[in-house]
């Protein structure tokens, strides 16, 4: 993958996820870890190649039918794009409006999800009077409401105090035993450390094969 | 007595989900004014092609509800006992109201547009002239009074102003074209203020039409909050068109005397009727222009394109 004339960001990539797996993605600055996410939840085209999603190939998936396999995905992006003139929980809730879901429907499960991600007393705030800890957890709330099959996360601890980077863990793992393919790209060797989960490893646009998290170079 | 158990405290301001789209923008004011504008232009033509219309129908009725005889006296007969003759033949005609022969002051005055009020000399020769009122349900042909002059041994010749009504009526066609032309171009300027607006508004939304995309909403979706957004607003701006040329036509029939600006411009209240579905049209043409341009644009924004 390149963007636009520059350089290959990403060569020869050989990934596959298997359901209910649960991947860090580390490497330093610039390897390419938010490339690679922005190629499987459909962000950019690939330059070359081929990428499947859910046993289909993506660039031979009729336009129409992409929304469905994009709601399939959770993201919580690194520079969390929320909604600033929408509340803390209108964000929360927006996958679930998009498709079709009624608050009243909703409302009990955003909340409760909510105040699991410490976020209870701030449903009614708007994203700009919220601290940089305080967005990731909204991000991460907004990207696991709809409960998807795969959850991409780009630095989600990134902003966050070493208590709530466990809980946000522990969250993740708890929707991995649910099912939830997982891939976290994370610049934290304590977190990966403590997780046990195995690490894919990019270095100058390539990804080593899975290795576990003590052999993270 | 029954206690209801108090409800969680975001229970009553969540009870509606905020709008995706915000419903105002720092540009809505200036670009409801341009549509307001041009929705209150267009209710002018129209009102105005009405009141044209209007004029044009009674211009013709009155040609067709009358007709102009020429008389010319036969040898050994005045002017005055030809024209009183032709009058009385022509009272008798069905679908005559009345005749009247025309005096020579009477003559004189018609042609005084032309010569001036001490413009017609004493020996200057007249045509002798009847007026003839036609039963405005049921008008005698200019063929019947012909017959009927003829019948008479009257010689003369009968004007039905046939002439006059054409061009009255292609008068009034080509008033009532430009007037419906300039509203309907009004109209196509309003849906191209707001399909700019709407480019204007997703530029500066790109970062929702991403998120939205990005976590499954389709390209229609998108479109349909940008459309009824703008529907919305020029919905609004039709209305204040529609109440700003209201108070208008109100200043100008209360100004202007029982007919209005002028008796060559008719207005009528039923005219006001037009103005009722400017808010609705307006609307509707929001909406579309919003909703195409919306549309083509949110899915060029989609980076992964798919197959059409």
């Amino acid at each position: 993958m390149r963007y636009g004339r520059s350089p290959e960001v990403l060569k020869d990539i050989d990934l596959t996820l298997q359901q209910g797996s649960f991947h860090f993605l580390t490497g330093a600055s610039g390897a390419g870890k938010s490339s690679l996410l922005k190629l499987i939840y459909l962000a950019h085209e690939p330059s070359r190649g081929l990428i499947r999603l859910f046993g289909r190939d993506i660039a031979t998936l009729p336009r129409a039918q992409l929304p469905a396999v994009r709601r399939r995905i959770g993201v919580v992006f690194q520079e969390y794009r929320l909604l600033d003139h929408l509340s803390v929980f209108d964000n929360a809730a927006l996958p679930l409006r998009i498709v079709g879901g009624k608050i009243e429907d909703y409302r009990a499960d955003v909340s409760e999800l909510l105040s699991w991600v410490g976020l209870g007393g701030r449903m009614h705030a708007m994203p700009p009077t919220l601290s940089g800890g305080e967005k990731q957890r909204l991000a991460i709330a907004r990207a696991v409401v709809g409960r998807p099959d795969i959850l991409l996360a780009d630095e989600p601890t990134g902003n966050v105090d070493a208590e709530m980077a466990q809980r946000i863990l522990r969250l993740l793992t708890e929707l991995n035993r649910m099912g939830t393919t997982i891939l976290v790209a994370s610049h934290d060797r304590d977190l990966v450390r403590r997780s046990g989960m195995p690490v894919l490893h990019l270095e100058a646009g390539k990804l080593s094969g899975a290795l576990s998290p003590e052999g993270w170079p | 007595m029954t206690l209801e158990p108090p409800a969680p405290p975001h229970a009553e301001s969540a009870v509606r989900a905020a709008p995706l789209l915000p419903r105002r923008d720092g540009r809505d004011g200036a670009l409801m004014f341009v549509i307001a504008v041009l929705c209150g232009l267009s209710c002018a033509a129209v009102l105005l092609a009405l009141a044209s219309d209007r004029a044009a129908s009674g211009w013709g009725r009155q040609l067709h509800a009358s007709a102009t005889v020429q008389v010319r006296p036969k040898a050994g007969e005045t002017s005055g006992e030809a024209s009183a003759s032709a009058a009385e033949t022509l009272a008798g005609v069905k679908g005559v109201t009345e005749a009247r022969a025309l005096d020579r002051a009477a003559a004189a005055r018609l042609l005084e547009p032309w010569l001036g009020k001490d413009g017609v000399p004493e020996d200057l020769p007249i045509p002798e002239l009847v007026t003839v009122d036609l039963d405005p349900a049921h008008p005698a042909d200019a063929a019947a009074l012909d017959t009927a002059l003829s019948k008479a041994g009257v010689d003369a010749s009968v004007d039905d102003h046939g002439r006059w009504l054409k061009e009255v009526d292609r008068a009034a066609f080509t008033v009532r074209a430009a007037t419906l032309g300039v509203a309907a171009l009004m109209a196509a300027a309003a849906g191209a203020a707001i399909a700019f607006a709407t480019r204007a508004g997703l530029a500066a939304r790109r970062d929702l039409v991403k998120v939205l995309h990005l976590t499954g909403a389709e390209d229609r979706f998108i479109a349909r909050l940008f459309q009824m957004r703008f529907g919305r607003l020029a919905a609004e701006a039709g209305l204040q068109g529609a109440l700003g040329v209201l108070a208008l036509w109100l200043g100008l029939k209360l100004l202007g005397g029982a007919n209005g600006l002028t008796p060559f411009l008719p207005l009528d209240w039923t005219d006001l009727w037009a103005l009722a579905p400017v808010p609705l049209l307006a609307g509707l043409i929001g909406a579309i222009s919003a909703s195409r341009t919306a549309m083509v644009i949110v899915r060029s924004e989609n980076a992964w394109g798919g197959k059409d």
